[in-house]
């Protein structure tokens, strides 16, 4: 799978999501799901995917689905 | 990177024209602000020497008049006030005013627990998050600081009773490292410190933030010197800050130092404690009404702004870190607070 694919499973297993939610446009705070506390849990789900150790800016920049992609591709996840 | 790096002086000359600037800025968007200025006798242009000459407000008329500076469809978030009276501050931010606060908070909490998300110990409990859709202030509080933690493990179960099981087993994961405890100060007292002397538990890895005033544990005769010191006399516990702040200057984080002896003021904010008698400024180590400042708040006029809390500066640029270093003392009488904003509800 690739790096989009992933994430977006990330997204909508860790949200909870809905089918149909445009999940690759998604902002923080669009849709109730992803709220402050849905957020701790997208957090906790994308380190566990990937791998990686987001840091306390990294947690707080993470505004959107396509910021959550730069990001995993700068800590050199594979697309 | 720290934020409590200005003495006194250096802090007092960058203040000043950038509250004179926000404080014509909210002149300018918000009528309500604007009134309220003409009815103090701050007509517009009138030059300031000090901070303290600037006008404030009582923080109190945030529960009764729509003060913000930006246009409703501009409002990306309101955040209210847990009130003990049923009345709420409403305070209006928009996207830039939400991802300021949210930054400022974290660097200053970085100042003490640094960049990466320590494992965490939040002394509530999980039942805090089970209705989803309707937190408490208690909830929102706990979850702001989530951010700064990974691993977040309660200490309170879903009945609110202490779970020695879950701390164990988080101390038997993190405990050999730095690690993040977060909680109300009568919580983590009467849970945690309770819990780990109980259980003899090791908490001297660990880094300690709470807030939330000492009234509940007056009868326990608990105040700040006694909680650090049978902290790490009984846990090893040993990084310890307080902190005080509201949500009417949200994003101010005022912190406590590494050696206890007081609250200090990150460098874009201040405090001037004032007597409830004349409003000007005491002299070091005389108890009055504690006034915030900060140069934050751009969508609302909450820059300059009366508590109702009684506090006392201890000594400037006397301590770990530089400017001043003060307590909270408590909340001012009822009937005291309501004097301090009697004058300006007439006047608004």
């Amino acid at each position: 799978m690739t790096l989009t694919d992933r994430l977006r499973a990330v997204f909508v297993d860790a949200l909870e999501l809905p089918e149909g939610v445009d999940v690759e446009n998604l902002k923080y705070r669009d849709i109730e799901q992803w709220d402050s506390l849905g957020h701790m849990t997208l957090v906790a789900a994308i380190e566990d995917e990937f791998g990686v150790q987001l840091d306390t800016d990294q947690v707080i920049d993470l505004s959107s689905f396509k910021v959550a992609q730069d990001m995993l591709r700068g800590l050199g996840v594979d697309e | 990177m720290t934020l409590f790096t200005l003495g006194q002086a250096d802090r007092e000359a960058r203040l000043l024209p950038e509250l004179v600037e926000l404080t014509e800025h909210h002149r300018a968007a918000s009528p309500e602000y604007a009134r309220l200025l003409a009815a103090l006798g701050h007509p517009p242009g009138r030059r300031y020497a000090r901070v303290a000459d600037l006008p404030w407000l009582p923080v109190r008329l945030f529960k009764h008049h729509v003060l913000k500076s930006i246009p409703d469809d501009e409002v990306f978030t309101v955040l209210t006030s847990s009130g003990t009276t049923g009345e709420v501050s409403r305070i209006y931010l928009d996207k830039a005013a939400a991802s300021v606060q949210q930054r400022m908070l974290s660097a200053t909490m970085q100042t003490v627990i640094g960049g990466r998300r320590l494992p965490m110990l939040l002394v509530d409990t999980r039942a805090l998050f089970t209705k989803r859709r309707s937190f408490s202030a208690r909830g929102a509080g706990v979850l702001g600081m989530m951010n700064f933690g990974r691993d977040h493990t309660f200490v309170l179960d879903e009945q609110d009773r202490p779970d020695p099981e879950a701390v164990r087993s988080f101390l038997a994961r993190h405990g050999d490292q730095p690690f993040l405890i977060f909680g109300f100060t009568f919580m983590t007292w009467l849970y945690l410190y309770e819990l780990a002397r109980e259980h003899r538990l090791d908490l001297s890895n660990g880094i300690l933030i709470h807030s939330g005033g000492w009234k509940k544990l007056a009868d326990r005769a608990v105040d700040n010197d006694e909680f650090r010191r049978r902290f790490a006399q009984e846990t090893g516990l040993r990084h310890i800050h307080n902190f005080y702040g509201m949500v009417e200057q949200i994003g101010l984080t005022f912190l406590e130092g590494p050696d206890g002896g007081g609250l200090y003021c990150p460098d874009f904010s201040d405090v001037i404690v004032r007597d409830p008698a004349t409003w000007r400024e005491v002299p070091v180590g005389t108890p009055g009404v504690v006034q915030v400042i900060s140069t934050l708040p751009r969508s609302y006029p909450g820059h300059l702004l009366l508590t109702e809390d009684r506090g006392v500066v201890h000594g400037v640029d006397d301590g770990a870190w530089p400017g001043k270093r003060f307590s909270i003392l408590g909340r001012l009488p009822r009937a005291e607070a309501r004097g301090c904003s009697d004058t300006f509800a007439a006047a608004a």
